[in-house]
């Protein structure tokens, strides 16, 4: 019973740093309409700068004005961020923001390594609260009760400020309108910064505040980050006292779930969630969106299959990468392999994004699935090669199937969340579930049978199924079934209006996506012959998402494209770096800001252009001779 | 006797303490266009939106060919014969014209499940049919997109007779549009209402159509009907007058003295 306590105790400080975490996330979505991913980031960045602080000033005065000042620094940065990046993108769609905000995260993971180095590093007791507290013959250590304290002063603060002054009542008109209050005179732009800097103030002191309690590393960030996604997914985006409450909640769980499920807590938090989205779909105290932002920039051209001669180009093409092995040695033919496999995974994230325009997060997670289907189908229940390949397909789909019915409850940037969270929860299964997944050592020895072992053999079967499955994910789109899918988002009021359930569609095309990612899964598991965590984290979804980005996301398939420029970039490049998340978080948000149509979506528009120019000098020269 | 094409019974909604829709009851035939007007905020909207299933009625009663469709979602009222066009039309803006109407028309057959086959092949000639019901067949390959408001209005007319309906509910038609076209628009679903035996319930701002299309005129003030009959009745009527059109000449007064 006392023991109890004391793990109530635990949870209830645990969840004051979530709350400042998730409170910053909230006031800033609730002004700018951005979730911001870099939220992790500034929370880590919170941490190292007060130990830095911490360590070089003496005295209770430097411990604690250095967590502040850690806040400060921050809070500055952020507000750089905001005047260099996101005013650049505030119109852009909420998938562009995402991706751009998880650059910056990207880019601040490898300058802290670079900065304070790999390793953990353990800060400064706080000074006056190094001791435990006696509660109930337990000891309690007495930094908790202070945080335990400081949730609801800072909940209190928030509203007072908030109700009392002026530039409270302003972010609160600007959560309720934003064009009114520009209409009314307020310069918006610095109440966006304002307002971002004191989110990101808040996230920072959450993490600067972690110091004396827990060591600080450079893994913190996404930790957080999706733990913050479950505390607003729960609370309701934009309410601060929601945000208290869930974390408050997320915290507990976490502190008892370690009593009941040991190696899988997670999943305890998973079923809060699903239960309270079954219940109340914004989230506790959260109001429903209003229409949501086109998932998709600007006006699409209409879409239309392949003419004749282009399908004559595919076949020419698939002919060509046919003919790879006879000229290609075992390296290149495994880089081809993984190209091919991207590829698929790409393309069927396509299918969610262009034609559902839905935004998965999370689409890792079914990529993981298939791997890990077809791993345990070919160790433990000792299947032939193609059927471990279908018993991967049966995981992924399962697994989208059930995710995908919670997921398709939201639409626009709560989608995104719970996608992502829904992954990470995935992976953490994975990680700790050491008995069936070997958890961090993954599974290995997952070999294709002697006939289909070659390189060349394994990668004319990745070939045949990767196309078989670009080409059946095109006809779908262009299937009754996709320009269903595409009614529902250009307009789901339209499409409820002729009979298109929204949620149905949408959740169709889910598992059909989640399908061919597993394929793509099972096959890679084949090509490395082993499956670890990772297949299924958040680096992979963010990768399969930029692929699309860089192809085009207002294309049929130009994820295709960007796989394969991606992949052969990054082999390149990377190879020759020590530093691949800077380099490839400034890519990202370079594509966002100057290239959001891609490269098969920049030349679509190019093309039109081009003709017409060739059409009027053509005409040109015929109106020569009657002059 | 069957039963009306529509018949609503004391149908009431509130917002919080705003009663929006009061106490409204009214009926319906095939073939024939009820106007239902008043000034902003008298309830209108409110009214389609629970006709299509759109808001759930507090109190009251909805039936529609005697079947009672009084809370069911917009899906299910779709599919027992009933046509929306909304105020701020709402089209599949990444789709050419024709495949606006051909996603209605699978929607119908029922089609819409299916991943085989292309879908911009099937059903074109009874797409294209519609089409120039409306007017609109020489742009069936145009971006709807692109299209101006007046286009893409007569478009969300073709859509909304995709399931051949049998009552069409039109929110302000033509609102938008300029002149001129309001009143081709109007003129055009009451030749297709009349045609096809059609029952049409429609709001409108634009007195002229109102009065020259109607054959029956509700007036909704405040969320209650405070007028209803023919146009000449409702036009004589002195409360519509105090309330709704004020004490000013409007809309031929001097022909109705």
């Amino acid at each position: 019973m006392d023991f109890l306590v004391v793990q109530f105790l635990t949870g209830l400080a645990g969840a004051s740093s979530l709350f400042l975490v998730a409170s910053g996330l909230s006031i800033i979505f609730g002004v700018t309409r951005i979730v911001n991913f870099a939220h992790g980031a500034f929370y880590m960045l919170g941490a190292y700068i007060a130990y830095t602080l911490t360590e070089r000033w003496s005295g209770a005065l430097g411990f604690w004005g250095g967590l502040i000042a850690a806040a400060l620094a921050v809070a500055a940065i952020g507000a750089l961020v905001e005047i260099v990046l996101l005013r650049r993108i505030y119109r852009a769609p909420e998938l562009f923001q995402l991706l751009a905000t998880f650059g910056v995260t990207l880019m601040v993971q490898d300058l802290s390594v670079l900065i304070w180095g790999p390793e953990d590093l353990v800060g400064r007791r706080a000074p006056g609260f190094r001791h435990s507290v006696d509660i109930l013959g337990q000891s309690v250590p007495s930094y908790d009760l202070l945080l335990i304290a400081l949730g609801p002063l800072v909940l209190g603060g928030l509203w007072l400020l908030f109700h009392k002054t002026r530039f409270g009542v302003l972010v609160r008109a600007a959560t309720q309108d934003r064009d009114m209050v520009a209409a009314l005179g307020v310069n918006q732009r610095w109440l966006f910064t304002g307002v971002f800097a004191l989110g990101v103030f808040l996230a920072a002191l959450g993490g600067a505040l972690q110091l004396p309690r827990d060591a600080v590393s450079h893994t913190m960030d996404l930790r957080i980050i999706v733990e913050v996604f479950v505390v607003v997914v729960i609370g309701g985006l934009g309410s601060v006292g929601g945000a208290y409450l869930a974390a408050l909640l997320v915290s507990e769980l976490n502190a008892f779930g370690i009593l009941v499920m040991p190696t899988i807590s997670l999943v305890l938090v998973f079923l809060v969630m699903a239960v309270v989205l079954v219940v109340r779909p914004h989230g506790l105290f959260g109001k429903p969106e209003g229409p949501p932002r086109a998932a998709i920039g600007g006006l699409i051209r209409p879409w239309r299959p392949l003419s004749g001669a282009e399908r004559l180009g595919m076949a020419a093409l698939f002919a060509a990468a046919a003919l790879l092995p006879l000229v290609a040695g075992s390296y290149v033919l495994s880089v081809g392999t993984e190209i091919l496999i991207f590829a698929l995974f790409a393309a069927s994230l396509q299918l969610l994004m262009s034609a559902g325009g839905i935004a998965s997060f999370g689409h890792a997670a079914y990529f993981g699935l298939g791997a890990y289907g077809a791993a345990l189908g070919a160790k433990s229940l000792a299947l032939p090669f193609p059927a471990a390949l279908a018993c991967g397909i049966a995981l992924g789909t399962l697994g989208a199937a059930i995710f995908g019915w919670f997921c398709v409850r939201l639409s626009g940037v709560y989608f995104a969340m719970l996608t992502l969270a829904f992954a990470q929860i995935a992976w953490s299964v994975a990680f700790q579930w050491t008995s069936v997944t070997g958890g961090d050592n993954g599974l290995l020895g997952i070999w294709p049978p002697a006939w289909a072992s070659s390189p060349a053999v394994f990668y004319w079967i990745t070939l045949a199924l990767a196309a078989a499955g670009v080409a059946a994910i095109r006809a779908i789109v262009f299937s009754p079934f996709g320009y269903a899918l595409r009614a529902v988002r250009d307009s789901a009021l339209r499409a409820e209006a002729i009979g298109i359930g929204r949620r149905g569609v949408q959740w169709t095309a889910f598992v059909i996506a989640g399908g061919f990612a597993a394929l793509a899964g099972a096959l890679f598991a084949f090509l490395k012959g082993s499956v670890f965590p990772d297949n299924l984290g958040i680096p992979l979804s963010v990768d399969g998402l930029v692929m699309v980005l860089l192809g085009g996301v207002e294309t049929v398939s130009g994820a295709v494209v960007g796989a394969l420029v991606y992949r052969a970039l990054s082999v390149v490049l990377m190879s020759q770096t020590d530093y691949s998340k800077l380099v490839l978080g400034l890519f990202i948000v370079v594509l966002v800001v100057a290239f959001p149509r891609g490269i098969v979506g920049s030349l679509q528009a190019l093309l039109p252009r081009l003709r017409r120019a060739r059409a009027s000098s053509i005409g040109a020269a015929a109106l020569r001779p009657a002059e | 006797m069957s039963a009306p094409l529509l018949s609503v019974d004391h149908l009431s909604k509130s917002y919080g303490g705003v009663k929006a829709v009061q106490d409204v009851s009214f009926t319906l035939e095939r073939g024939e266009l009820l106007a239902l007007i008043g000034p902003n905020g008298a309830g209108k909207s409110t009214c389609f939106n629970m006709l299509n299933g759109q808001v759930r009625p507090d109190f009251g009663r909805i039936r529609i060919e005697g079947r009672e469709t009084t809370g069911l979602d917009p899906r299910r009222v779709w599919a027992l014969g009933v046509g929306r066009t909304f105020q701020i039309t709402a089209t599949f803006g990444s789709m050419s014209v024709r495949e606006n109407v051909q996603v209605g028309l699978l929607a119908r057959h029922g089609a819409l499940a299916r991943m085989t086959g292309f879908a911009g092949r099937t059903l074109a000639a009874e797409a294209d049919d519609l089409l120039a019901l409306v007017g609109m067949r020489d742009a069936a390959e145009r971006p709807s997109g692109e299209l101006a408001y007046g286009d893409l209005k007569r478009l969300e007319l073709a859509v909304a007779l995709t399931n051949e309906p049998s009552l069409l509910l039109m929110d302000e038609p033509t609102a938008g549009m300029a002149p001129a076209d309001r009143v081709e628009l109007m003129r055009l679903a009451a030749e297709i209402a009349r045609a096809r035996r059609i029952g049409i319930l429609f709001t409108e701002h634009d007195m002229d159509v109102v009065f020259e299309h109607a054959d029956r005129i509700m007036v909704l003030d405040r969320g209650r009907i405070i007028a209803e009959g023919t146009p000449a009745t409702v036009r004589r009527d002195p409360k519509v007058r105090a309330v709704y059109l004020g004490e000013g000449h409007l809309f031929g007064s001097e022909a109705a003295a």
